[in-house]
């Protein structure tokens, strides 16, 4: 900043003044994640605090001064803070939004109250949060300052500059109401219990985890939403703590099938000298629409053939691990192994199979195997897997090019062509030959 | 009182049971008998095993319903096998063992299926099955003469309510038709001594 440098500047402008410069490119999704956090922690200062523009946090302290020791206090105690936590904050507190707005990013510092005009007056007419163009229109016209603005009569300025002007500059001194307004939070899907004497019994975590799981669905209900992971944290007396993390395999919000799937992991809490708090959690979350129920909840046969076989992938997914759940899923490509995909099953949800067309496709597929012995085109006999075959019928050849846009190393060899070979032991296979190399490998079976 | 297999239809598999398939082309036969189960289906196989079934071969309506699991280990996959089949919703599982089952496993299939109301298929290596099994089928691909047959041989080695026999059928991989070559069967009532 100090040799020249500034915001908007092109990079090959900056790099000119200073050729040193360490540049990295603006990652918008942390910095704005990261403004969050720093806005609920600036919730300490103030009951309202909201973003204001991509940089900034603006906070109604109105009231709340006194507690710090006055605004000077307070202001000093804030950049403490920040400048404890290595962040390079500018700060100004003012009697209206735009005038702090104005002020902060321009050096900071407070305004009495009262003397406003005063206090902006020697700022250049940019802090207005005007527009580029009104702000070249005001160069133009010589009013660089603030304070060369509120002097003039208010029609003409409208009528030349637009409204959006006068509204700002209003607002800025206060003439125009801006209120602040905290933004809303996240609903945050965590509840807990704390109770007066330990616990030790199974029996008894499981119904304290219901009536948790009762308050942390009906949380979800009202906000539409279903869980996707659910933990579950105990609070041993001796300070130690276990955790229960469970997953489903399907957005949920049902109580007694959530706390079916706990009871495996609950039993296998060691409970030490007794457990004291509990705490449940969904730091997953996915919306989920409200749903017709049919037939009364908690009875067995009704609970719907989806939901029954949601909850066997969940139990399964526990034990094994989600990624191990799969599904197949179809490809438009032609190659053999990229033909369908596998996919988890609580990720995916089934496609319909296009008709099929053309040569038919074995029913089992597995990496190239090399065949040995193989006699002519198509081969006469071979032996695979130390097995002797002699060909019976040769279907083919489908010739398949490999893929140019991927590097596959499997298709480095290039292209291939797949002959069906009914063999005269019964197995029907699927093998393919590299022209260029004339090698034979088998791929897979027909049924 | 169990339900009695559908007369005049020698492949079906009695409901509520564990069955065996073992020979080259016991995954053909799970696949005949995914297409003729309605429902969603299981398939387990263990993670490193490097055959998998390939969409585009499988007969109709078959992919769609198919949930494949592959569990590491043994203990694993015995495990999701009795969970799968002890959950109503399933029409299917058709599962790899990889190790011999033990007569103990075996039973508490069984157990399970009953629970479940599901109907289980345990491909099984050569000789590596439970006694427990309600049938037991080898299924071996046979050459064809004519070009558009697939021959299967299935022969019956083990039945617990019925008698044995073997079957040669015509399946082409793609629905749940199938074409009987030829009827055949071994006898199990002593031979009419010769008057």
């Amino acid at each position: 900043m100090a040799r020249g440098l500034r915001r908007g500047m092109t990079l090959a402008d900056a790099r000119a003044i200073c050729p040193d410069l360490a540049t990295r490119p603006a990652d918008l999704a942390r910095e704005a994640t990261a403004l969050a956090t720093l806005r609920r922690w600036t919730g300490r200062y103030a009951p309202m605090v909201g973003t204001d523009g991509v940089d900034g946090l603006i906070a109604d302290i109105s009231g709340v001064s006194h507690l710090f020791g006055g605004e000077v206090e307070l202001r000093e105690d804030l950049q403490a803070r920040m400048d404890r936590a290595g962040l390079a904050t500018v700060t100004a507190i003012a009697g209206t939004r735009g005038a702090a707005h104005a002020l902060a990013r321009h050096g900071g510092g407070i305004v009495a109250d009262g003397s406003l005009a005063i206090g902006i007056g020697h700022l250049p007419v940019t802090a207005l949060r005007v527009d580029h163009d009104t702000a070249e229109a005001l160069a133009r016209m010589g009013l660089s300052r603030i304070s060369d603005l509120i002097p003039l009569p208010r029609a003409p300025l409208a009528r030349r500059f637009g409204q959006g002007l006068v509204l700002r500059l209003d607002q800025a001194l206060g003439a125009q109401a801006e209120p602040v307004a905290a933004e809303p939070d996240p609903p945050h899907f965590g509840v807990r219990m704390t109770l007066p004497e330990p616990i030790g019994l199974q029996s008894d975590v499981m119904a304290g985890l219901a009536r948790l799981l009762e308050r942390l669905c009906a949380k979800l209900t009202l906000h539409r939403m279903g869980a996707r992971r659910v933990r579950f944290e105990l609070r041993r007396v001796d300070s130690g703590s276990a955790v229960v993390e469970i997953g489903l395999a399907r957005p949920m919000r049902d109580p007694i099938r959530i706390a079916a799937l706990f009871a495996k992991g609950v039993d296998e809490i060691d409970s030490g000298f007794g457990i004291d708090g509990l705490r449940l959690s969904a730091p997953l979350t996915e919306a989920m629409a409200p749903e017709q129920v049919t037939g009364q909840i908690g009875d067995g046969p009704t609970i719907r053939h989806e939901d029954a076989l949601a909850d066997l992938l969940s139990s399964i997914g526990n034990r094994i691990g989600f990624d191990r759940v799969q599904r197949l899923l179809p490809a438009t490509s032609l190659i053999p192994e990229r033909s369908f995909l596998i996919a988890p099953a609580a990720y995916s949800s089934p496609e319909p199979i296009p008709q099929r067309s053309g040569p038919g496709r074995p029913i089992t597929l597995f990496p190239p195997e090399p065949v040995t012995a193989a006699s002519g085109t198509p081969p006469a006999n071979f032996r695979w897997r130390r097995m002797r075959f002699t060909t019976l019928r040769a279907t083919g050849p489908e010739r398949i090019t490999p893929e140019w846009w991927f590097d596959d190393p499997a298709w480095r060899s290039g292209l291939r062509d797949y002959w069906r070979i009914d063999t005269q032991e019964g197995p029907r296979l699927w093998l393919f030959v590299t022209p260029q190399t004339q090698d034979w490998y088998m791929q897979g079976e027909f049924a | 009182m169990r339900p009695e297999s559908v007369p005049g239809d020698p492949f079906s598999l009695l409901r509520k049971r564990v069955h065996e398939a073992e020979g080259r082309g016991r995954r053909a036969f799970a696949l005949f008998q995914a297409a003729r189960h309605p429902g969603p289906l299981v398939w387990i196989l263990p993670s490193h095993a490097p055959e998998m079934p390939m969409l585009r071969g499988l007969p109709r309506g078959v992919g769609e319903r198919l949930h494949l699991i592959r569990p590491v280990g043994e203990t694993d996959l015995l495990w999701c096998v009795e969970e799968a089949l002890r959950a109503d919703p399933v029409s299917l599982v058709i599962a790899e063992p990889q190790k011999p089952l033990a007569l103990t496993v075996g039973r508490r299939l069984q157990l399970a299926a009953e629970a479940g109301r599901t109907s289980g298929l345990m491909l099984i290596r050569q000789e590596a099955g439970s006694n427990a099994t309600e049938t037991r089928w080898n299924c071996e691909p046979l050459p064809a003469t004519a070009a558009d047959s697939t021959l299967q041989r299935w022969s019956l080695n083990k039945n617990k309510n019925g008698t044995l026999a073997h079957w040669t059928v015509n399946w082409n991989g793609t629905s749940a038709a199938f074409h009987m070559v030829s009827e055949a069967r071994e006898r199990h009532e002593p031979a009419e001594p010769p008057h």
